[in-house]
């Protein structure tokens, strides 16, 4: 795993640890500058992913069978790739019922803002819809668009933006959302 | 491709009158007054002449400042060029003494602009006379008188500088105006934003909002009293509005499972126009503030987004990626397909109607770089004003005539700044600000 995609995974750890605020870089992510941010910046909690060694733990969801799919420049359709690992989240979330998930969808920085909105919701409701065809109930599963406001990787190459052009689906403690 | 503008001094057979003048009864003109028409010709910047104000009682550094101000606001444009007080042959001791005009000629000053500065406890009170050197007259309309609080003195000097500017190219003013944006904090995997405004030539800042959760889009209502944007403060993006006095904040009601974001008012201010995402799906909906309920606009399974009103309020301009990129087009107010205007190569996006009615101004995505540009409201006369790596988001001055827009660099420690361009791509320079910004939205001229 990468630096970048390491502190991205405590930093969701401190946002679902804070509040229920499914926006996990938001208020208690940032601190700096901030004047009223909910959570401030407190010190990283890791605790909340469970051990990956544990097949029923967040951790293991998100390192074993894959928290994210990729997508192809402008798309939302779903490779044979990521629709394997989008089965393998189905079962998964099949067999572990208490958990339900803020599907996330991004964008790389070449579009504009609004576009980028737009298409980031896209690819989350892609995701959403193949879970939910999978036999994942409705109600366990949100969506949610960040555009191109939250890149993974930030160099301005397509290696970091086919990383950006993703949709994750992250997991919290609770049947519904 | 960035065009030069082309400014020329015309002659005209009279100008309109204007309001009432302080100044002396005017001698009969020998010729043409001064004249700069925007988006004609090439031309060098407008000798002028501005010697610092007079201070008429208690003015103390006001007088100074504001004539500074004035300077920077005309040279700003590009069309003036203020000659320095080391190469001026007269002094002006006296605002109402004469003017030796000999003198300012001499030094080749078209326009010569006097002021006078008086404070008493926080009122301040600015008068000003704007001469033809060459006819040795006033310009009409152009000598006012202006009263404010001290701490607006600004807006005092941004005031002269709109009736000079406007007087001589027959355009309206900007400078007396405020522009809200995101100021920018962070790195850029963890970009902390907040609102913030401040006067068009990024003086006077004040910030709106923390940076505790995303901001994106700002806009001002026609009025300049309320701003609209998008906020991920409950989570999810949604359309908040923001009263600028008060900072009262408002999210508008939550359509279960869906995302709101890139609003507008429209002209009259009673109704904006937005984003709206269900279920993957972005579509155009209107919303009247007074009530009356969700509208709408578009129905299409492509993604509909930056909906923006002509002036009238009678149509509206959008970005539709239907025929696979995306492109502009145009419905009318109440809804519908819309026609398409874009036809060049590339993709198109965040189309902003013109204040004046007469262009749309753009982003533009062609060949691995971003431009911003303006076309003509049926397509037409398509011009590119900048070319960068990341170029998004104009915003129209009051008048029509200037854009500003973010601009932003590659790479990890890529950021984001403000822009300003005229339309005809002259006069590209960055807005000073404090730190990285982006999204830029122009006030209306402050009454």
């Amino acid at each position: 795993m990468s630096l970048a995609a390491k502190s991205l995974l405590l930093i969701a750890v401190l946002g679902l640890a804070a509040c229920n605020n499914p926006d996990r870089y938001g208020a208690g992510a940032g601190g700096a500058g901030g004047a009223g941010g909910a959570g401030g910046a407190g010190g990283i909690d890791t605790t909340g992913l469970g051990d990956p060694n544990n097949p029923t733990s967040i951790a293991y969801f998100n390192q074993t069978v894959g928290d994210r799919v990729l997508f192809a420049v402008d798309q939302s359709t779903l490779s044979p790739e990521a629709r394997g690992i989008l089965t393998a989240q189905a079962n998964w979330l099949n067999q572990n019922t208490g958990y339900a998930a803020i599907i996330e969808g991004h964008a790389d920085e070449q579009g504009t803002r609004e576009y980028n909105l737009a298409l980031g919701a896209r690819r989350a409701a892609a995701v959403q819809n193949f879970l939910i065809s999978q036999g994942v109930a409705a109600n366990r599963l949100r969506t949610i668009s960040y555009g191109k406001e939250r890149p993974l990787e930030v160099c301005s190459e397509e290696a970091c933006y086919a990383k950006n052009r993703r949709a994750v689906t992250v997991l919290s403690a609770g049947a519904g959302v | 491709m960035i065009r030069p503008v082309r400014a020329t001094f015309r002659t005209l057979l009279a100008l309109a009158l204007g309001v009432a003048t302080l100044a002396a009864a005017p001698v009969l003109a020998q010729s043409s007054p001064p004249r700069i028409v925007i988006g004609q010709g090439v031309i060098e910047p407008m000798p002028i002449a501005v010697p610092g104000f007079i201070d008429e009682g208690g003015a103390g550094d006001y007088a100074r400042q504001i004539s500074n101000v004035v300077i920077s606001d005309l040279e700003g444009t590009g069309f003036f060029r203020n000659i320095g007080e080391e190469a001026h042959i007269s002094r002006i001791t006296s605002f109402d003494g004469g003017i030796a005009f000999e003198d300012w000629k001499a030094i080749n000053a078209q326009v010569l602009v006097t002021g006078a500065v008086s404070v008493a406890g926080d009122r301040i009170t600015v008068k000003f006379r704007a001469y033809d050197v060459f006819n040795g007259t006033t310009l009409e309309g152009a000598a006012l008188q202006f009263a404010g609080t001290t701490q607006g003195w600004r807006r005092m000097a941004h005031k002269v500088a709109d009736v000079i500017y406007s007087k001589i190219t027959g355009e309206g003013g900007y400078f007396d105006s405020r522009v809200v944006f995101v100021s920018e904090s962070g790195p850029k995997n963890q970009r902390l934003k907040r609102l913030a405004v401040m006067d068009y030539d990024g003086a006077n800042v004040a910030y709106l909002t923390d940076s505790s959760s995303i901001v994106l889009a700002p806009r001002f209502s026609p009025q300049g009293d309320r701003i609209i944007y998008t906020s991920y403060e409950t989570g999810f993006p949604r359309i908040t509005l923001l009263d600028v006095g008060s900072l009262a904040r408002q999210t508008l009601e939550e359509q279960p499972g869906t995302m709101t974001f890139a609003p507008r008012f429209s002209p009259d201010g009673g109704t904006i126009v937005f984003s709206l995402e269900r279920g993957g799906n972005t579509d155009i909906y209107a919303l009247s503030l007074g009530g009356g309920g969700l509208r709408q606009l578009t129905n299409a399974p492509s993604i509909e987004t930056a909906p923006s009103f002509s002036p009238d309020g009678s149509q509206i301009v959008f970005e539709s990626d239907r025929t696979g990129t995306p492109q502009i087009y145009v419905m009318p107010a109440g809804g519908g397909e819309g026609t398409r205007i874009s036809g060049g190569k590339g993709r198109y996006g965040t189309p902003v109607w013109s204040p004046r009615g007469d262009y749309i101004a753009f982003t533009k995505q062609n060949e691995g770089r971003f431009h911003i540009g303006v076309m003509r409201t049926d397509g037409s006369e398509e011009r590119l004003l900048t070319a960068s790596f990341l170029d998004e988001g104009p915003t129209w001055a009051p008048n029509g005539r200037v854009l500003m827009f973010t601009r932003e660099t590659s790479g990890g420690g890529g950021q984001a700044s403000l822009w300003s361009v005229d339309i005809t791509g002259r006069n590209l320079k960055q807005i000073p600000t404090d730190g990285p910004a982006s999204d830029p939205a122009w006030s209306p001229l402050l009454p």
